[in-house]
């Protein structure tokens, strides 16, 4: 059985980065977390806050629960059957689960960018601008205002520019994704989610992704889960720490990955467990 | 994975032991050749310091692969770092009794008791030896409280060095004639204080990879143990 805390030197949890915890200091704000699929509890009262314009990592084994908490903020589970919740969530101090809430009002504000890149089966035009065009919006002017723009934030303009009516299809792994991320981009969100946006990339083009995210948080708040420990280090400032569906260790990223407070923090990340 | 990072951690354990025990026997050794004058044992001395440098750079090859290779973090990472800090120490303490193994082939004659005595050689390489004996057995027990140990006793270095000066200048008045020959032994006592600095600074990598704490440039007052 692992020890809760490292002997002998540990000192306090530290459960929270930097700021003190009052609400208004987070974008995000998970409080008193469970979830259920039927029977199974898949987290258990987690509370973490998450700081804007900040990049926040979530890792752990697979099973423990980080992807399902991460779909939490733009209500991905709320199709999965059996799935049911306690708790709230706070995105700019609103419930997310509030009955009133639109869920495409929250989309609009929290964009997702999944494993896989999953480009329509249309131009890189029209992926990037589909975003607008169900939103009703028909000024084709700032529509392609929008698409340049989203596709330069992305990194992806200056190597598509002269091949926007080209199918997205015929991009390259890695290009699809930064397509994705400019499709999210192109709504105006305040948040971007990803969920592994690496994992099915080459280096190379992980490195483009890393890069871009770094460029993003001047203006996003970005949640990002990730089995890749390097990757966890180098882009985000905070990490959460899963296990089983608890939040074992959440803080400051040179500090989990230098000197963590919990042993089981400590082998999973040295890759002694997991 | 891990199983293969506990292999290349061990891999390098053993061999910063390995430099540590060599560079500790160096050290008793040349303490017994300039009891005995025995300039066999110095050669031997000198012989040996290949065996160092061959360590050092088999441990420097270590570090770079298990940093290049494994990614090492948190507690694997201070190992790494702690280990290649050590490395360089050991390998400089090697020269200082390279060093003085030639000042005892160059030195040509025992030296007599009382000159020994009034230098306090002795006690200079007891302590550096102890020293050294504390942080081998500290790191092989992961015991930081026999690495602080270490602290103590180098202030004794320190302040037997400090008074040196003040004794070899009344030992060369006394005996103008024998001046280059006090003249090494000074050399010997400041190298001794050397080898406490550098066995003190092992001392604080040791604490840093086990208790994530930095030492370096912290002052301690006499009673402190480092904490």
């Amino acid at each position: 059985m692992e020890s809760e805390t490292k002997s002998p030197k540990a000192t306090q949890e530290k459960t929270e980065p930097k700021m003190d915890s009052k609400s208004q200091n987070y974008k995000l704000h998970a409080k008193n977390i469970d979830v259920f699929y039927d029977d199974f509890k898949a987290i258990n009262n987690i509370s973490l806050g998450i700081l804007e314009k900040s990049i926040t990592a979530f890792i752990g084994p697979s099973g423990c629960g980080k992807s399902t908490f991460l779909r939490l903020f733009n209500r991905m589970n709320d199709y999965i059957d059996g799935f049911s919740m306690n708790g709230n969530i706070l995105l700019d101090d609103k419930n997310i689960y509030d009955p009133d809430l639109k869920v495409e009002e929250l989309r609009k504000t929290v964009g997702m960018v999944f494993q896989k890149p999953n480009p329509f089966p249309k131009s890189i035009y029209e992926n990037v601008a589909y975003g607008l065009r169900i939103q009703g919006i028909k000024d084709e002017d700032f529509i392609e205002e929008r698409v340049i723009t989203s596709l330069k934030q992305a990194t992806l303009f200056s190597e598509i520019e002269d091949n926007l009516d080209k199918s997205a299809l015929s991009l390259s792994g890695g290009q699809q994704q930064r397509l994705c991320i400019a499709r999210a981009l192109a709504v105006k969100p305040s948040v971007l989610l990803m969920d592994e946006p690496t994992s099915a990339l080459d280096p190379i083009s992980s490195g483009k992704i890393e890069d871009l995210v770094h460029e993003l948080k001047k203006d996003y708040t970005i949640v990002i889960v990730t089995h890749n420990m390097q990757q966890a280090g180098r882009v985000s400032d905070n990490t959460a720490f899963l296990y089983m569906g608890s939040l074992i260790e959440y803080g400051d990223t040179q500090k989990i990955f230098t000197n963590p407070e919990k042993d089981r923090t400590q082998n999973y990340i040295t890759g002694r467990f997991g | 994975m891990s199983q293969h990072i506990d292999t290349e951690i061990k891999l390098l354990k053993d061999n910063v032991l390995e430099l540590m025990f060599l560079v500790k026997n160096q050290l008793e050794k040349g303490q017994r050749a300039l009891d005995n004058f025995d300039e066999e044992l110095a050669h031997e001395i000198m012989a040996n310091e290949k065996r160092v440098d061959s360590l050092e750079l088999t441990i420097d090859r270590d570090c770079e692969e298990l940093l290049a290779l494994h990614n090492p973090v948190a507690v694997d990472l201070r190992f790494v770092m702690a280990a290649f800090k050590i490395n360089s120490d050991l390998e400089r303490v090697g020269d200082h009794a390279n060093s003085i193994a030639k000042y005892i082939v160059d030195f040509g004659r025992q030296i007599d008791d009382k000159t020994f005595e009034s230098m306090r050689l002795k006690e200079m390489y007891d302590t550096s030896i102890k020293m050294m004996s504390n942080v081998f057995n500290a790191f092989i027990t992961e015991d930081t409280e026999l690495a602080r140990k270490v602290f103590k006793l180098d202030k004794t270095l320190n302040k037997i060095n400090r008074e040196t000066s003040k004794v070899t200048a009344k030992l060369i008045k006394e005996d103008v004639e024998q001046t280059q020959n006090y003249l090494y032994l000074f050399s010997i006592i400041r190298k001794l204080e050397r080898v406490g600095d550098l066995t003190k600074n092992i001392a604080e990598e040791l604490i840093f990879y086990m208790e994530a704490k930095v030492l370096k440039h912290k002052k301690r007052n006499s009673n402190n143990n480092g904490n």
